[in-house]
């Protein structure tokens, strides 16, 4: 059946994202999901320009810019100034991207999460600081060139897995989405605007002129992160119910990596470590899928072996996913996506 | 209703008898019992506000900017270390032209560490755009909170209301507590001409390009200097409500000064002693008493202290590598108009030492003793 997308647009078109900009497919998904009861919360980033420059707005709902590390907060302060005011059924998004997410607004969205605030923060990660130029962010992935990991130094690390920290905040609700799959991506949206308090949504946002590919691959490449497992599409209910949302197909993830010129550096055996991390990192979420069953044999219904089965190995799992990571560098094979 | 209350109590009652309706805030020395006192406000319901106790000073800040954005008054309170937080946060409420009121308890900076009352703080704060107020007791405390927010929300500029730490703070004084109908006449609840709203979207603090960008810097400064007028009404219009007055400034047997003290915060109920005593003796000794410290009264600091022929400033504060920020401010505005009155800048009271009657009279004593200050910095009790 053919899947028809809402027909209201908030977002006009001629805005000044790059051709193929994953982030501005993605605020045209999460308005039509929101509707016109919604404030967008911007701090500095790539929509800080999409959204247009004075006296421009390249969206047809109100827009607060704001500070770079205070997404969560300002987005909060707005909230609670409207129901100051008798003003109770208007959504607060706070959209921001990995730098102001991961890395200089962690602390002000742990903040509000921990208060449970009643806003809907949506991360738009293109895995680096892309508005300033292609620089690594805690969200980069490992081996990926940036301006910043320039050759041979490329990011040492593995990316910040933010959608933990975010379950660890217990939040009511925290999904993965992507522009790729936009009936996924408006359920998500959907529930995510029916529910109070904290909201999350991750979302890969595809950067042609960061990731080094043409734009007319950009949904290619945004499909083939899903299929690859390498950004599965779940969802966690109150920091605790995962929920895969999209059964992937399991492709080589060399097909997602060689099509971007941020990873055409990697050797063989650099892809087939990554191929390992991704599978181990993939079965730590089935693990954590299939916990929920165990949970309900808590509440007496006895189905433990029911749910999601790890598919991919028969590797133990839980913390192992770390100390892999600690192996590899070790044996330098460095090569986790 | 007359109660006896530390300077902290008193922003907390200024705040609630404003009917502010989101308190973001961080705990710091010595601004704490804010934050306390408007807990306990709200917890009670005395306060039908949203208290955000949020995690940094940097958060309060933004928390209040998004609530004036959303057309809510908007409150916070902080200190030293806290307000330099906030820093980057203050130029952007001001930018944003939100009429948020802080109350800063002023506390040195560090390092080293120092919990004790100077004014280097809130005056390293001088060019972000706030207006600025410095209080000598607890009433002035409270009503200046109140008097905040009619201007802030008259010319869209944020404020900051000023107290000395723990002089202020911590110090119970008698305070004539208004009834809430009658503040509420006085200030009535806020209707913000531009806030979000979703029947008129808009957006807020878009980038703006070079052929753009001075123009709102020049409505801004227009802003500033419309606040000066805005400041002498409010306090009149304070005065017909509550009977009492505070000026802009102050003047203190300035008429015919032969040394002219100028004081901010605490330092002027000692020096208003120590003219006392001076007149008594048949000397002429006066003081000016900087309330407003922004915008700066240019042009009623210069009518008052060209009539002085010798001017000692006594600075909590000090702008390392210049002088006394109130003595540089004070000297620019004589300077640019050739006035031959001699400005002293006198450093004392830094890091919470007392500034006695005696250190107010050593600084009369020396203006007294030369003709012209040695040089633009004189530290008054310094140990060698």
């Amino acid at each position: 059946m053919r899947y028809e997308l809402p027909k209201e647009e908030l977002l006009y078109s001629g805005h000044i994202g790059c051709p193929g900009c994953g982030a501005s497919l993605a605020m045209r998904y999460t308005l039509q999901a929101l509707g016109k009861k919604t404030m967008v919360v911007i701090p500095a980033c790539c929509w800080s320009t999409v959204a247009g420059f004075f006296p421009s707005s390249s969206l047809k709902v109100p827009i607060l810019h704001c500070l770079f590390e205070t997404a969560a907060i300002s987005a909060s302060g707005v909230k609670k100034g409207l129901v100051a005011r008798g003003i109770e059924d208007v959504q607060v998004m706070a959209w921001a991207g990995d730098g102001g997410t991961f890395d200089i607004g962690l602390q002000s969205l742990s903040s509000c999460a921990e208060r449970n605030d009643d806003i809907i923060y949506v991360c738009y990660d293109n895995e680096a600081y892309m508005n300033t130029g292609i620089q690594m962010s805690s969200a980069t992935p490992f081996m990926s060139w940036t301006s910043t990991t320039p050759n041979p130094a490329f990011k040492e690390t593995p990316k910040k897995d933010i959608m933990e920290i975010l379950a660890a905040h217990r939040i009511p609700y925290a999904a993965t989405a992507s522009p790729a799959y936009p009936e996924d991506f408006l359920n998500k949206m959907r529930k995510a605007k029916s529910i109070q308090g904290l909201r999350f949504i991750h979302i890969l946002s595809s950067c042609p002129p960061g990731w080094k590919f043409p734009s007319e691959n950009s949904l290619k490449i945004s499909r083939l992160a899903v299929e690859t497992k390498i950004f599965p599409l779940y969802e966690i209910e109150n920091g605790r119910r995962y929920v895969l949302t999209h059964e992937p197909k399991g492709l080589p993830v060399s097909e997602y990596l060689k099509l971007q010129g941020r990873f055409s550096h990697l050797a063989p055996e650099q892809v087939r470590a990554i191929q390992e991390n991704v599978d181990e990192e993939w079965a730590f979420l089935m693990e954590k899928i299939k916990a929920r069953g165990a949970r309900k044999k808590e509440s007496g219904i006895r189905n433990q072996d029911s749910g999601f089965r790890n598919q991919d190995s028969g590797k133990k799992l839980g913390r192992k996913s770390g100390e892999s990571h600690k192996k590899m560098k070790a044996q330098g094979a460095r090569h986790m996506v | 209703m007359e109660r006896v209350i530390s300077g902290n109590e008193a922003v907390a009652y200024g705040a609630m008898l404003s009917r502010v309706q989101v308190v973001s805030a961080y705990p710091i020395s010595p601004q704490t019992t804010i934050v306390e006192t408007l807990s306990d406000f709200c917890a009670s319901g005395r306060l039908k506000a949203d208290f955000v106790k949020v995690e940094s000073e940097h958060s309060a800040m933004a928390c209040c900017v998004g609530a004036a954005s959303a057309g809510a008054r908007a409150f916070t309170a902080t200190s030293a270390q806290g307000l330099a937080l906030m820093h980057e946060v203050l130029h952007w409420a001001a930018g944003a032209r939100l009429p948020i009121v802080i109350a800063n308890v002023n506390r040195a900076m560090a390092a080293p560490w120092t919990m004790w009352c100077d004014q280097s703080d809130s005056l390293a704060q001088r060019d972000t755009g706030w207006l600025q107020f410095y209080c000598e007791d607890n009433q002035e405390v409270l009503d200046s909170i109140i008097m905040a927010y009619r201007i802030s929300e008259k010319v869209l500029l944020p404020a900051m209301v000023c107290l000395d730490g723990f002089i202020l703070s911590h110090t119970y004084e008698q305070v004539e507590i208004p009834a809430i109908e009658e503040v509420d006449r006085y200030l009535p609840s806020y209707v913000a001409q531009l806030k979000l709203d979703v029947d008129e979207p808009r957006s807020f603090h878009a980038a703006m390009l070079p052929d753009v960008y001075m123009e709102q810097r020049v409505k801004f400064q227009e802003a500033m200097e419309e606040a000066k007028g805005v400041a002498k009404e409010v306090d009149e219009e304070f005065g017909r409500a509550f009977g009492r007055r505070y000026g802009i400034m102050e003047e203190y047997f300035a008429e015919d000064a032969d040394v002219l003290l100028v004081t901010s915060g605490t330092v002027t109920g000692t020096a208003r002693g120590v003219v006392d005593d001076y007149r008594k003796k048949g000397e002429k000794v006066g003081l000016l008493k900087m309330k407003m410290f922004r915008p700066f009264p240019t042009e009623d600091v210069r009518r008052v202290l060209q009539k002085a022929k010798k001017v000692a400033v006594v600075d909590r504060n000090i702008s390392f590598g210049a002088t006394g920020i109130f003595a540089q401010e004070i000297r620019s505005v004589l300077h640019r108009h050739g006035e031959g009155t001699s400005v002293f800048g006198f450093i004392a009271g830094l890091g919470g030492r007392d500034v006695t009657p005696a250190v107010l009279q050593q600084i009369v004593e020396i203006a007294k003793g030369k003709e012209a200050p040695s040089g633009d910095v004189v530290w008054i009790g310094a140990k060698p």
